[in-house]
Formats: structure tokens, C-alpha cells, sequence
């Protein structure tokens, strides 16, 4: 039940950001995707690249991941401890469920504090910097999946 | 049973100011000082150690100085600082009795120059604003922050608390999730504090000067991507108020020094 009204909300969220995009400059718009049983199936952009998904969870100023978790990293850097750490993840969740906590965290849990990194509408005074472009774009989000699932080793 | 709730949602109605809901209680309250290495402690307890005592120098040899065409400097109307300011920071931002403005201290501060002195006012962020500043708050050192919220002032709060709670930004996040949800955890490489008013203006080594309360809204505001508005912007006040009521018993710092 739960799930169905995550999927009206996104397919919503989806049609709105298309809406939304037109007004900006540069146009944008977002890769409509559906939210069913906890999981964004489809793919929004092709294939993901698993280096590519490393460097940009692993680069703080880009993604912000590291802000808050902390992830695999063979040099150590600093990480928070505000979320959950990230080791074991790919174990724990679909390509799917992954897909939708990083596209919009929100819509499993409103009160998520997560970034929703791939959505432009209901936002609240954004910077014009960066108003009407979602965090990351559908191919960066591929390639976080793609590294993510990779991570299968429980924390240590 | 219907009538007792109804009694007792009137008396939340009613319920004055001091029993407003606080998320961190207030025997919880922690000043950002605790968060920091035991050598910026030491740093900001010695007084020829904090950097920020050249900006309380500078602020008293400009409180005795004739400025503006009135000729008249700030103690010719107030007298020694140590007395007439003591204990008037703890109670800012104040509403203004004639304006109905809230006032932050830099605003009364610049007010009193524009009217009374007759001068040509400084600029946000200026050296000799944050002189002045500094200098009057530094007369509050040790005293515990007690902002009124009640009548003129009501209005502010709320305005204030709700920005505090609203998500904003590209990061979709507000000033709760960091600084009631999650103090004490590490954001990157930093501890987050409760994000206390009490040390402002402050010495950060990231900005190696003094700073105003509002540069470091800002500093919070830019890095969850959200917009900035200008400096001396009423919303700064109303979250100032709403920031100095959730401090309300904390010592003032004044000059504090920061990461
Ligand atoms: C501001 C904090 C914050 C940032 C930044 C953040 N997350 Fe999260 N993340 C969380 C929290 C908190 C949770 C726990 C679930 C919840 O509250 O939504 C979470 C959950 C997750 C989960 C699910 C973990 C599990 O075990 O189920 C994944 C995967 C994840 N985050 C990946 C990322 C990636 C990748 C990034 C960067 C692109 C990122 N997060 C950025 C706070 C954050
Ligand atoms: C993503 C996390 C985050 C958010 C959101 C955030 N802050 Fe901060 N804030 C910090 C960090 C990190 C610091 C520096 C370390 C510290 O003192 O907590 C800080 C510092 C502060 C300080 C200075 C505390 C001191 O003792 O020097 C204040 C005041 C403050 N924040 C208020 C706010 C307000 C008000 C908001 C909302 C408009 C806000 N913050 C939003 C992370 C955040």
C-alpha cells in the first residue's frame, strides 16, 4: 500500500520535474522513472561504470556521500558518522532499492536526511547556482549503483 | 474527556513562552566551545592568545572617538562600556520600541550611528562594525544569554523557528538535522556542535578574522546549496532570535574562537 502511493508520488515527482525543467535555464529534464516495491527497477541512463561510481561517491566536494558515511577506501580518508557505513551495502540491497535511496530517499522515509540526489521539484530556496538541475545527473547515479552493489564485505 | 482535551490544547495556546517545546533540553545545552581541540580552548580563554582581542581593542578606542557631524562618540551617550553595556548583548536581538524591527547588535549598533552620531554608517562585516561589536558583547563575557521572545518579539520567534525547521537547499536539509538530530557525530571531518550564537562575533581559523553570527549562517546556508540574502536581512534576525532563545542560559563568549 505504502508502495503504491511511493509510486503515484514519484510518477508525480517525475511529470513535475519535466514541467519544472522547461522554466529553467538550461533546460533540464529528469528520466521519468516508476517507484514500485521499494525499488526504482530501470535503469535511468545506460549501464553504470563501477570506477566511475568509486570516484564520485569517494570525491566529498561532488557527491557530499562521505559527509555523512563512511565507505571502503584503501587511502582512509576522513568520513562521517551521521549515516549508516556504506561496507556491505551491496549485499544488503537490489540494484533497484539502491537506485531509489540514492534518486529520492524521501520517498521510502519523509523524514530521511539523505540528499535526494536525482530530483529538482519541491525543493526550498536553492542557490541559483544550482536551482532546477537535480545533485547528480541519471548517469552518475548508474555508475554510484554500479560501485555500490560491489561492496558485499560487511563492515569490519 | 473531549472538554479536557479541548482544556488542555487551550492551555498549550496559552502556555507562556518559557514552556515552548526545546528539542535539546535545557540542562543539555553545550556551547561549541566544548567541542573544540583543548588548544583552541585554551587559545579562546587567554586573553593574549584569542586573536579576537585586537578587534575588543580596537572596538574600545572607537567607542571613546568623536565620529559623524554630531561630534559625539559612543561613551559621550553612554558613558563607560563596562557598565552601560554589561549584560546587553545577552538580550539580543531585541525589537526596536519605535520601529517594531527586530534588531540584531550590529543593526542597533549602526542605528545609533546613522541617527545619533550622524555619521556615515560601516559596512556589514567591516572591521570597525565588528569592532564595535565585539567590544559591547565582550562587556557580556561570562553573563548567560536571556533573549526576551514575548510580545513585539513573538512574531520574530516564530518566524525564526520555522526557518530553522524548514528544509532548504539543493541538500534538502535544515538546521535540525545537524544541529539537534546529530551534534556530538562527525560531518566529513568535523564534530558537529548544537550550533550555538553564544561565541559570536568569533575568531575562525577558516576565515582567519573575526566574523559576525550571520557569516556563519551563511557558511551553514552555502553548504547545504541554498540561497544567501544579504547581509542584515530580517530572516538573519528572526533565526538569531530563535538561535538566542534556544541558547538561553549559555555564557556569552564573546570573543570565541572557531575551527
Ligand atoms: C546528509 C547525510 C547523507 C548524505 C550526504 C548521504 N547519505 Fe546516504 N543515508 C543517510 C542516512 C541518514 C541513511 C539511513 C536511511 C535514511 O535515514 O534514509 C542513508 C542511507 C543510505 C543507503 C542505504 C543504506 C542501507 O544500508 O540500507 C545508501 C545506499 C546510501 N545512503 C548511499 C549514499 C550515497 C552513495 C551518497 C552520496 C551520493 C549518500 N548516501 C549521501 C544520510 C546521508
Ligand atoms: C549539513 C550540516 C549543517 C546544517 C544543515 C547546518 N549547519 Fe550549522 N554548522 C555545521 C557545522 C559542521 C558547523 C561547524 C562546527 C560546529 O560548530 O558545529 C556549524 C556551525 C554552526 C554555528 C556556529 C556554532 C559555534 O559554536 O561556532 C551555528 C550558530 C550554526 N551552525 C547554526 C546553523 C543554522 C541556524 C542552520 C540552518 C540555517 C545550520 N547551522 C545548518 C553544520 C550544519
Amino acid at each position: 500500500m505504502q508502495y503504491a502511493v511511493n509510486a503515484a508520488a514519484a510518477l508525480l515527482v517525475a511529470a513535475m520535474a519535466a514541467g519544472f525543467a522547461q522554466a529553467q535555464t538550461p533546460p533540464l529534464s529528469l528520466v521519468p522513472y516508476v517507484v514500485a516495491g521499494g525499488s526504482i527497477e530501470k535503469p535511468l541512463a545506460a549501464p553504470g561504470n563501477v570506477q566511475r561510481g568509486q570516484a564520485i561517491v569517494l570525491d566529498k566536494s561532488l557527491s557530499s556521500c562521505v559527509l555523512c558515511h563512511v565507505v571502503p577506501d584503501p587511502e582512509h580518508r576522513p568520513m562521517g558518522n551521521i549515516a549508516p557505513p556504506l561496507a556491505g551495502v551491496g549485499a544488503r540491497l537490489s540494484a533497484g532499492q539502491m537506485r531509489l535511496r540514492l534518486v529520492d530517499s524521501t520517498l521510502l522515509n519523509a523524514h530521511s536526511i539523505m540528499p535526494p540526489y536525482y530530483r529538482v521539484e519541491g525543493l526550498h530556496q536553492v542557490a541559483p547556482a544550482w536551482r532546477g538541475k537535480p545533485i547528480m545527473s541519471a548517469q552518475q547515479i548508474e555508475d554510484m549503483v554500479a560501485w555500490l552493489l560491489t561492496l558485499k564485505e560487511p563492515p569490519r | 474527556m473531549k472538554a479536557l482535551l479541548l482544556l488542555a490544547a487551550g492551555m498549550l495556546v496559552a502556555a507562556p513562552a518559557w514552556t515552548q517545546n526545546r528539542v535539546i533540553p535545557q540542562a543539555g545545552l553545550k556551547s561549541g566551545f566544548e567541542f573544540l581541540s583543548p588548544d583552541l580552548k585554551k587559545m579562546q580563554l587567554d586573553d593574549f592568545a584569542n586573536p579576537g582581542t585586537l578587534w575588543v581593542d580596537r572596538g574600545e578606542k572607537l567607542w571613546r572617538a568623536e565620529a559623524g557631524a554630531a561630534k559625539k562618540s559612543c561613551a559621550d551617550c553612554h558613558g563607560d562600556a563596562r557598565a552601560s553595556m554589561k549584560g546587553v548583548a545577552a538580550r539580543y536581538p531585541q525589537v526596536d520600541r519605535h520601529s517594531g524591527d527586530l534588531m540584531t547588535l550590529e543593526a542597533r549598533i549602526l542605528q545609533s550611528r546613522v541617527e545619533r552620531q550622524k555619521a556615515v554608517p560601516f559596512a556589514r562585516e567591516s572591521e570597525d562594525l565588528l569592532a564595535l561589536s565585539a567590544y559591547v558583547a565582550y562587556q557580556s563575557r561570562g553573563m548567560a544569554m536571556e533573549a526576551d521572545i514575548e510580545g513585539a518579539a513573538r512574531k520574530h520567534f516564530d518566524a525564526g523557528e520555522a526557518m530553522f525547521f524548514r528544509r532548504r537547499g539543493q541538500l534538502n536539509l535544515n538546521c535540525a538535522h545537524c544541529h539537534d538530530a546529530n551534534w556530538g557525530r562527525t560531518l566529513y571531518a568535523e564534530r558537529i556542535s548544537q550550533g550555538q550564537p553564544n561565541a559570536y562575533p568569533a575568531y575562525r581559523l577558516e576565515w582567519q578574522t573575526l566574523g559576525s553570527l550571520e557569516r556563519r549562517l551563511r557558511a551553514c546556508l552555502s553548504g547545504v546549496r541554498a540561497e544567501i540574502l544579504p547581509f542584515g536581512s530580517p530572516e538573519y534576525a528572526d533565526l538569531a532570535l530563535y538561535l538566542s532563545w534556544r541558547a538561553k542560559g549559555l555564557p556569552i563568549e564573546t570573543p570565541g574562537v572557531r575551527r
